[in-house]
This record gives C-alpha cells, structure tokens and sequence, in this order.
C-alpha cells in the first residue's frame, strides 16, 4: 500500500508524518507536491499539519484551489482515504469535503499542549484499531480549532454518527472544561457521510513514538493500514 | 474602479475577538458601546464594469473566496 503526504507551502508537519509512515511503520510514502496533477497511485492521502499559504484570509482557505486538491476531490469522491491533520482539517472544510467551519479558539490563543481524546466512532478505517470510549492522548497546536457548523448541519452530523473523536478528561468525559477550543459537542475529530475523509486536529504523529511522550497517535496510522491490508 | 467588500461573522456565530475588544472598551469606560463585531475590509481595484456584471461576479467572488459562507457574511459598495 502507498501513502502520499501533500506539501504545500507552509506545511511544517510534513516531513513528521512522511517520518512516522516510512521509518515507524515501514510503508511506502511519496511526498506531493500541491502544483501536481497526479496522485501518483497512492491508497491514502494525507493532508499534514502547517501553515498553508501562510493561513492567509482564513486557515486552509487558499491552499483548496491547489491543482492537487482537484485530483483529492475526486480521490475522496471514488472512496480514496483522506486524512487531514489540523491544517489538513481545516484545508478539508473549506473544500466543502468535510461539513462546518473553524473559528478562533475560544480563549483566543493558540493551543499548544496534550489533551485526551475520547473515540466516539471506531467503525472507521482511521479508528477500528480502537473501541468506543477510548482514550487517546494526543498533542494539539492550533489557533483556529473551534469546530463550528449550523444546527441543522450538526444534527445531520450526530444522525450519521460522524463525530470521531471528543476533546474529553483523561477518564473520558466531555466536559465543558475538556473542550479547549471551545468546538461544538468537543469536536476533535469528524468524518464525512461516505466515512473515508477524515479530519482531527490533534497531530498523531507527534505521538507515535515512545521519546515524544505518547504513542497513542499509532492507532490512527495503524487503524489505516490495517483497513487497506 | 474601486469596490469594497465587507466580511463579518454572522450574527448567530460567536465573535469573540470582537467580545475582547467590547471588554477593552469597557475597562477603558466606554460603556455606552453594546457590542462589538470584528470583520475583515477588502478593497479591490477592478476594470470598469456595468452595474448588472458586478452584481453578479462581486458576490460570486466574496462567496467563492473572501468570506466562508457557513459562518460569515459580506456587503459591498463601489468607492469610485
């Protein structure tokens, strides 16, 4: 199986999650390059965390006219695996390949710091290595997180069980105080209707290894690889 | 000629740069201020065009582009 990992410029998470996938788990990973009009054969793509286009006008807003991003539209529309961390989130959202919008995070700072993370959905091929009510501990590092979407958007998101993962305690509440950002029903993970794109903004890569201080990140990466094995 | 186009959140989204900045007004006694709405102003110099095109390709740019219309909204004017 191959992953792709995009770069666009202002990624900084992409060499991280190139890392993790080809020297942790051992798996044949390509970078792309947001100006390519070719995805190149991959299974999985993965939008990194970062900064694209420097996050001018809104978080994520220009990288979606990338050329690449037309090829990872019709990648998702044919059932391609998309996963997007935190920038990749955002990038996601303003494709319109994920529902809502992210706004500032409610303290207005940018949230750099381990949180808990309760698995709400782990029938997805990003979270079948878990079970419901899981928690996970993952970095976040972010300054628009703050899930939002319209009502009636939000209860087509709770009918078809698209909340993947919660800011939660380490026991796995969904505490008001748990929920950093201040995203509607904790959001730190969601994925779409068809259940192939997701979007988290906590940096699993960043916990895939026993020197960065947690690898509660490999069950995403592995969840992936066992769903496409 | 110039246009501008005005970006806001919509009213039933939080502004909470815009709740700071009230707070500020207020701990510097300007109480008198309700509320504050925190938006962004973009001001584009374009060919001349008739009154009918633009009202078709302004809002299709601030919708496209400017503005994310799931939580903000926009206005705009000509300048000159």
């Amino acid at each position: 199986m191959k992953f792709g990992v995009v770069i666009f410029p202002g990624s900084n998470c992409d060499y991280d999650t190139y890392w993790v996938l080809k020297e942790v788990f051992h798996q044949e990973t390509l970078f792309l390059w947001h100006k390519d009009h070719d995805l190149r054969g991959i299974d999985c793509v993965v939008l990194p965390g970062g900064f694209s286009y420097g996050d001018y006008l809104r978080s994520g807003a220009i990288a979606r006219f990338s050329p690449l991003m037309q090829e990872v539209r019709e990648f998702a529309a044919r059932g391609g695996l998309v996963l997007g961390i935190c920038n990749g989130f955002q990038v996601l959202l303003e494709l319109g390949l994920l529902p809502g919008a992210m706004l500032r995070n409610k303290n207005l700072k940018f949230l750099c710091q381990f949180v808990h993370l309760k698995i709400n959905n782990a029938e997805t091929p990003f979270t079948n290595q878990g079970r419901p009510g899981q928690v996970l501990r993952i970095p976040i590092a972010h300054y628009d997180g703050n899930f939002y979407a319209p009502p009636e958007t939000m209860e087509e998101i709770k009918k078809n069980n698209q909340i993947v993962l919660q800011y939660s305690t380490s026991t796995g509440e969904t505490t008001e105080e748990a929920n950093v950002n201040g995203s509607l029903e904790n959001i730190a993970g969601l994925i779409n209707q068809q259940g192939n794109v997701l979007g988290m903004m906590p940096h699993p890569e960043r916990a895939s290894e026993a020197v960065l201080g947690s690898q509660d990140g490999r069950l995403i990466f592995q969840s992936i690889i066992s769903w496409l094995s | 000629m110039k246009i501008r186009v005005l970006v806001s959140f919509k009213e039933s989204v939080l502004d909470p740069q815009g709740q700071t900045v009230k707070n500020a007004l207020h701990s510097l006694g300007y109480d008198f201020v309700k509320d504050v709405r925190q938006g962004k102003v973009f001001e584009l110099e374009i060919d001349d065009l008739p009154r009918e095109q633009l009202e078709v390709k302004i809002p299709e740019i601030a919708d496209k582009v400017l503005a994310n219309p799931i939580i903000e909204k926009f206005e705009w004017e000509i300048l000159e």
